[in-house]
């Protein structure tokens, strides 16, 4: 099969996204004894050992699972309560419509850094430092707006008429939210969860500020790792890949909608 | 300027087609006179935009050849071709104005700058938007955005032909006839081949000196828009076109008469033996509803009155059976018999026309 | 679509608003509290005024960070823009399993935990084990991104791009895919060249997404904190410090909550600043397509 130039600019371009990450692995599959000695392009012998440390060890498998939860604790509260915001964004007018959404996307735009100190503080008077929700509340600082964005673009796209047609049937609000419109922007609540879950997944400096011990989220573990008594590459990087799978998989599942929810232009 | 021959033309979007199932569009010969007008008619479906597309030259056809004069470009890409295109919805580019719309392809093609304003405001004047010269083409109504993609579709000179897939079905009822017999007048200026597709048989019969009417694939008849009427090749061309369709009954056929339905019906030809499946065919234009017991008894189910004629429509022993009466045609309670105007029956043997 | 006038909306907003506001707003009086006052520990504050501000306008230090970041901004900008836009015309355009596969590889960064980014980088670039260094020093560059300061950029830079231009390439590759056939084909029966199918046709209709790139690739790029705190720990020395990793130096590091606090307002609102301009520019943009 002949290959077009443009197949050829694809190849380098993923080529050149994947190298980094093949070293990541091609280390999470060596010894320290390994790496450290010589320099070699695939593991000398292969070895599980780095990734055995890490399912064995609680204070490495505990930063999957404490991730894990903030950020489903996270993507549930963002669509909970940005489905209603955005279905008033997308069929209301009414006072202050306009800066209330320009305000909630400027906390889009906000630092992390600008919070990290304020957030540490605030939730520590409050009881909540190093605890799943105080990460989860916290990144909803970014994930509550987006997600009000995202579902008000895939909300405009339903016509008003279904609202209209399903008040004059008899149903009420809440009937009729749940039971038409919901399944109607399904798509658009699949690729909101997926951006919620995407940028509380990657962040690190809020939830390595609000966890010490008990809510350490995995981010947190691997940078604290490589300041303490020199740096274990093979566990660190194996640690690496284990956090690129879960993205990898939720990837895969919505890869038919992503182009659509990027489409809106609302990330 | 170009006479276009199809010769042996046939295309499947299937990569090995087997069964006539296969093909989008079926083996086609034909000519199209240089400078004529054509209209390619039929169902959504039924393979013009294929045919439109193999001609532009976006899609290659799996058999066959495609010849402007005589040269073969077959295997010619679109720009190579020297035609033009317009498409069922505006396609102008936004953030141009009108005249650098307009000018866009004389320039891509690095004529003369004099030549090329000259002939914008030629254009820009025949279609009538010269006013609009130096706006930008976003924010346009629809229909002023179709005329812009008209006017970039003629303004070459020297095009082969210029290609209308559906233009008109965006534009609103009333624009529409403006922009058809603009159209049309535009084409007896300028003396282009042009085609024109379409499946609105009022578009076509008013556009084209030719219509070309395609079913299933298959060209099922290429005439002037009056034989389409008198002389529909096959049954689908006489209901397809008219309003209502073609009568089409089962019919045995002995000599000159025609049993229908256990009725002896008068023929003004003498045929040849048939077999297959025979069947009649007469417009309802040519019926007419009397109260003379020797005619053919029908039961009148429903006069419907829309102003120029009435339409009548009858059972006649199963068969639905349309009626055009004129206007003052007085219709009365007795009135339950029909005769046929035996000069314009169609005899179809397996859904084709034959001839006496 | 039109829509009505209901006033009432504002109870389905209410979620959000207290949600934000105790999220935003709360956190956001503390910092203005800080920057307006003193300490001497204990507790005990006193007003100092708009003295932290002052401070921190005229610190050599907030201006070297200011400039790092613009700079680092300005050239991630000039680079993953035209890069992704580049991509995004050579994706594939047809819907199959290649289509998928490419999608799929190329979103694979943006799901990277950015500490783990920053890990993958370190690992990579290291001159004694990372493929990218040693390849380097093996064919004779001078390559060490922990002490050499053009390195550490370079470094970043790479890794920036190698990131976040999926994102535009994303981006624009859903703009593209909104246009319709008809336009190429008029463009290729115009004998439109390439360059002009890209400027006229290509580019209008993919303005809107780009707009909305080039606002996320700057903001975030603005804001970035944790690759390079990996990589380079803001070094060597402080010349890869952007303004975020300075902040968190001076806000958790030093403690010095006043001039911490005048520092992030001011990030923030230039921050804001710039976002309203490119909010009112799409906004804009919007109402011209709909027209």
């Amino acid at each position: 099969m002949r290959i077009s130039r443009s197949n050829w600019i694809m190849i380098l371009y993923i080529l050149f996204l994947m190298l980094p990450i093949y070293w990541l692995v091609n280390m999470s599959l060596k010894s320290n004894q390994e790496i450290l000695d010589g320099f070699s392009l695939w593991p000398q012998a292969i070895t599980f050992d780095n990734y055995m440390t890490i399912f064995t060890d609680s204070s490495w498998y505990m930063g999957y699972v404490n991730s894990i939860i903030y950020v489903v604790i996270n993507t549930i509260i963002s669509l909970t309560v940005a489905l209603p915001a955005a279905y008033a964004f997308s069929r209301y007018r009414f006072m202050g419509d306009k800066h209330l959404f320009f305000w909630l996307l400027s906390n889009r735009m906000a630092p992390p850094a600008v919070f990290a100190l304020p957030f540490f503080q605030l939730y520590s008077s409050v009881g909540l430092f190093d605890t799943h929700i105080a990460v989860a509340l916290a990144h909803t600082l970014f994930n509550v707006p987006l997600a009000v964005w995202i579902l008000e673009g895939f909300m405009r796209g339903v016509p008003k008429e279904i609202d209209e047609t399903a008040y004059i049937d008899g149903y009420g609000f809440f009937r009729f939210f749940g039971k038409i419109f919901v399944p109607l922007i399904a798509s658009g609540i699949g690729v909101t969860a997926f951006f919620c879950f995407m940028f509380s997944w990657v962040e690190l400096l809020l939830s390595r500020t609000l966890t010490a011990v008990d809510a350490k989220s995995i981010a947190a573990t691997m940078t604290r790792t490589v300041s303490a008594s020199g740096v274990d590459w093979g566990v660190l990087a194996a640690a690496g890949v284990l956090t690129i799978i879960p993205g990898a998989l939720v990837i895969y599942f919505v890869r038919n909608h992503i182009a659509k929810g990027f489409a809106l232009g609302r990330v | 300027m170009a006479k276009i021959t199809l010769s042996n033309l046939a295309h499947s979007y299937t990569t090995n087609p087997v069964s006539d199932q296969d093909f989008a569009l079926k083996t086609l010969n034909h000519e199209w006179d240089d400078g004529a007008a054509y209209a390619l008619l039929g169902p959504s479906g039924c393979g013009k935009s294929t045919l439109l597309n193999i001609i532009s030259g976006l899609l290659t056809p799996s058999q066959g050849r495609i010849l402007f004069d005589d040269q073969d470009v077959t295997n010619y890409d679109t720009a190579t071709r020297n035609i033009a295109q317009v498409f069922q919805f505006p396609v102008v580019y936004d953030t141009m104005t009108v005249a650098e719309n307009l000018s866009f392809p004389l320039k891509n093609r690095k004529l003369p700058a004099d030549y090329v304003n000259q002939r914008v405001r030629d254009i820009a004047e025949m279609i009538g938007i010269e006013s609009l010269l130096n706006h930008r083409a976003r924010g346009l109504t629809a229909d002023t955005q179709q005329k812009i993609s008209l006017g970039r579709g003629m303004v070459r000179e020297d095009v082969n032909a210029i290609l209308f897939d559906e233009p008109l079905t965006v534009i609103d009822p009333q624009m529409k006839w403006q922009l058809r017999s603009q159209l049309k007048a535009l084409h007896s200026q300028l003396g282009h081949t042009m085609i024109y597709v379409t499946h609105d048989q009022t578009e076509a019969l008013t556009f084209a000196d030719k219509v070309v009417v395609m079913s299933d694939g298959e060209v099922v008849q290429i005439g002037t828009p009056q034989e389409l009427f008198e002389k529909p090749a096959h049954t689908f061309v006489g209901y397809f076109i008219g309003s209502p369709g073609m009568n089409i009954l089962p019919a045995d056929i002995v000599g000159n008469t025609a049993m229908i339905c256990g009725q002896k019906v008068p023929l003004d030809a003498s045929y040849r033996a048939l077999n297959g499946e025979l069947a009649l065919g007469i417009r309802p234009e040519f019926i007419t509803l009397t109260n003379n017991p020797d005619d053919l008894p029908v039961t009148v189910l429903s006069i419907e009155d829309i102003g120029r004629h009435k339409i009548i429509r009858t059972d006649f022993f199963g068969n639905e059976l349309n009626i055009v009466s004129a206007q003052d045609h007085d219709i009365q309670e007795d009135m339950k018999f029909v005769t046929f105007d035996r000069r314009r029956i169609n005899i179809y043997e397996n859904d084709w026309l034959v001839t006496p | 679509m039109k829509k009505t006038v209901n006033q009432k909306a504002w109870f389905m907003v209410l979620p959000v608003l207290l949600l934000v506001a105790f999220s935003a707003v709360i956190p956001l009086m503390t910092v203005v509290n800080y920057s307006v006052q003193d300490t001497f520990g204990n507790n005990e504050f006193f007003w100092v005024g708009l003295e932290w501000f002052e401070e921190i306008i005229q610190s050599e230090r907030m201006h070297d960070a200011l400039i790092r970041q613009i700079l680092f901004s300005s050239i991630i900008l000039i680079i993953e823009i035209p890069l992704g836009i580049f991509i995004a015309l050579h994706m594939p355009k047809k819907n199959s399993l290649w289509t998928s596969l490419c999608l799929v590889l190329i979103a694979l960064p943006l799901l990277i935990p950015w500490n783990v980014v920053g890990t993958i980088w370190q690992i990579f670039s290291r001159i004694d084990i990372g493929l990218l260094g040693y390849s380097l020093d093996a064919i004779g560059v001078d390559y060490n991104y922990t002490q050499n300061a053009v390195d550490a950029w370079i470094t970043i830079i790479i890794m920036d791009v190698w990131h976040w231009t999926s994102l535009v390439v994303l981006l624009c590759y859903a703009g593209l895919q909104s246009i319709p056939d008809a336009y190429y084909q008029a463009a290729k029966i115009d004998q439109a060249s390439r360059w002009n199918t890209f400027r006229y046709i290509e580019l209008p209709k993919m303005k809107g997404v780009l707009l909305i790139a080039i606002l996320l690739r700057f903001m975030d790029s603005f804001m970035i904190y944790t690759e390079p705190f990996v990589v380079t720990g803001g070094g060597p020395g402080n010349a890869t410090t952007f303004l975020s990793i300075d902040l968190v130096k001076m806000a958790i590091g030093q403690f010095d909550l006043g001039p911490a606090a005048a520092f992030s307002l001011i990030y923030f609102l230039v921050i804001l600043l710039i976002s309203w301009v490119f909010y009112t520019a799409m906004i804009h943009t919007d109402e011209e397509n709909q027209s």
